[in-house]
């Protein structure tokens, strides 16, 4: 009997030890990364408080948040908010749709990624924002062609992270598919796009980023509302406090629909036998 | 019955694997190809399979020429190659995407339960064993019932003890459907308890060298003196197949007349 209390100590001890660091971790996790940006505000909040600089070209915090408290009171915010995520969100459903479409068939297809993939590569190469001028004088400077920019923004990182993931799909899986005598379509369906989707959702995550950034571009240049709108209109009237909450709701946005894809795409991402699920969130 | 008459493949970059290859198989019987590494035996296997193309000579089966994978052929790789993205119970219907999900789901049921992986039906293909991955992929290659099963060294990266349950497994799952089965090794003992005829290749060009009849009813007793005879005979055979000194058969016989015996 005396043999088996030192066989419960070595079996109990380990599992103490293992719940404690998990349990202290869920909590301190996300913490860490909210620990850098709360230190500097809170210390420039403290420096104006105590008047060490006056914060009129950089507010501090609590004016900044008052700001976007008196534009959610009016509701501004929620209508210069609503636009943009329309723009954005139609931008990149187009971008992704049409970047999804064209890098699935020129990956696949050789002869169709020799007549396409040059000119796309060439297109890519221009500066997105050297489009402006010439979607302004096609599409009018209405809504038309500040979706347009944006999904040009958000195509080009979908389509060459497709193809790119495709082209380097492993050659003994698509064999599988081979052997199951799958069409070309479903080829891609069954085998590549499976394959790709790790890829694919960080070139989802590239072009939704490009999509926040050439939706700033599209406000800048003309717009009655949005986000964009919100920015200029603190330039010109002299409200950095304005331009702030702008940036800070961009900020949280952008986070927050990253968050979206990351959140949408975990259960098809389960099966993955990766570095980042050991080690990972 | 698998007929192949001729067949050859010359790489693109000219190198010969294989050279005039013919044999005839019979429904369901089982063969072995064995013989030295650079024997063409893969390639071989590939061709049967339709994933290449014999540079000459035919594949025929039933009356029908392979060029490109058909449905009664199935194939086993040396790894498992299932799809990390699809459970075991996927995996395994995979061939079976045309069939109505009721037909599917019973099949895929009954596969599981046959190769003993019931309880791992929902699990991802990364939390299987080597020799549990394999016998999904044993699974889903025979769920559509080929005629004809080809087995690219099927076994040759398990540790014996699995590799000696899973070629009884095999022939247990053989034995259902009799298939016709296609086996690649470079296992002799593996060659002598499966196959009922055993052809022994030799390298560069890869061809046919010898063939060896394995009369012995199953299930085999590996540690018989019969048994040991015909590993003996194989292992012999194989080692005239490496020597250069050794002419072959055929030839003195001249074309045509590749069937020697």
């Amino acid at each position: 009997m005396s043999s088996d209390a030192p066989v419960l100590q070595q079996t109990s001890e380990p599992a103490e030890s293992a719940a404690a660091p998990s349990r202290l971790a869920r909590y301190a996790r996300p913490m860490l990364g909210v620990l850098l940006p709360l230190t500097l505000a809170l210390g420039w909040e403290f420096l104006v408080w105590r008047g060490w600089s006056n914060g009129r070209l950089v507010p501090p915090p609590s004016r900044v948040f008052a700001t976007i408290v008196d534009l959610a009171r009016s509701g501004e915010l929620v209508r210069h908010i609503a636009a943009t995520l329309w723009r954005v969100g139609l931008g990149f459903a187009f971008g992704v749709v049409a970047g999804t479409l064209l890098g699935a068939i020129s990956g696949y297809w050789s002869l169709a990624r020799r007549l396409l993939d040059p000119t796309v590569q060439a297109l890519r190469a221009i500066p997105s924002l050297a489009w402006v001028p010439l979607f302004i004088l096609w599409l009018g400077i209405f809504e038309t062609s500040k979706v347009v920019l944006i999904a040009v923004g958000v195509f080009f990182p979908v389509y060459l992270g497709v193809m790119g993931a495709i082209l380097i799909v492993d050659r003994k899986i698509v064999e599988v598919g081979r052997t199951f005598r799958l069409s070309g379509p479903a080829m891609i369906r069954r085998i590549l796009l499976p394959a790709v989707l790790p890829a694919y959702v960080v070139s989802l995550r590239v072009g939704l980023g490009l999509g926040w950034m050439f939706v700033v571009a599209a406000e800048l240049i003309g717009a009655s509302e949005g986000l964009g709108y919100l920015l200029l209109d603190g330039q010109q009237l002299g409200k950095p406090a304005q331009i702030l909450a702008a940036i800070v709701i961009f900020a949280i946005l952008g986070k927050l629909t990253d968050w979206l894809i990351e959140i949408a795409a975990a259960p098809f991402l389960r099966w993955q036998d990766a570095f980042g699920r050991t080690r990972g969130a | 019955m698998l007929a192949l008459d001729r067949v050859s493949k010359t790489y693109p970059n000219g190198v010969q694997a294989l050279a005039r290859f013919s044999a005839e198989i019979r429904q369901g019987e089982i063969v072995a190809i064995i013989g030295g590494s650079g024997c063409g035996k893969s390639t071989l296997l590939r061709a049967i399979a339709g994933l290449d193309r014999a540079s000459s000579g035919t594949v025929i089966l039933d009356n029908e020429a392979i060029a490109s994978p058909h449905a009664k052929i199935g194939i086993i790789f040396q790894e498992p190659r299932l799809l990390p993205w699809l459970s075991v119970a996927d995996n395994i219907g995979f061939g079976l995407a045309d069939a109505p999900a009721a037909e599917r789901r019973e099949k895929v049921a009954r596969a599981l339960e046959r190769v003993g992986l019931a309880e791992k039906a929902q699990a991802w293909p990364r939390e299987l064993s080597g020799g549990q991955a394999q016998r999904v992929a044993i699974a889903r290659a025979l769920v559509p019932q080929p005629e004809v099963l080809l087995l690219d060294e099927p076994f040759s990266a398990l540790d014996a003890f699995t590799r000696r349950d899973l070629q009884d497994h095999l022939l247990d799952l053989w034995a259902d459907t009799r298939p016709t089965l296609i086996l690649v090794t470079h296992d002799v003992d593996e060659a002598v308890v499966l196959a009922d005829r055993v052809l022994v290749m030799r390298p560069r060009p890869g061809r046919l060298f010898d063939q060896i009849e394995i009369n012995l009813s199953r299930p085999r007793d590996r540690n018989s003196p019969l048994f040991e005879n015909f590993k003996r005979s194989v292992l012999t055979s194989l080692d005239r197949s490496l020597d250069r000194s050794v002419p072959d058969r055929d030839a003195t016989q001249g074309p045509g007349q590749a069937m020697w015996w």
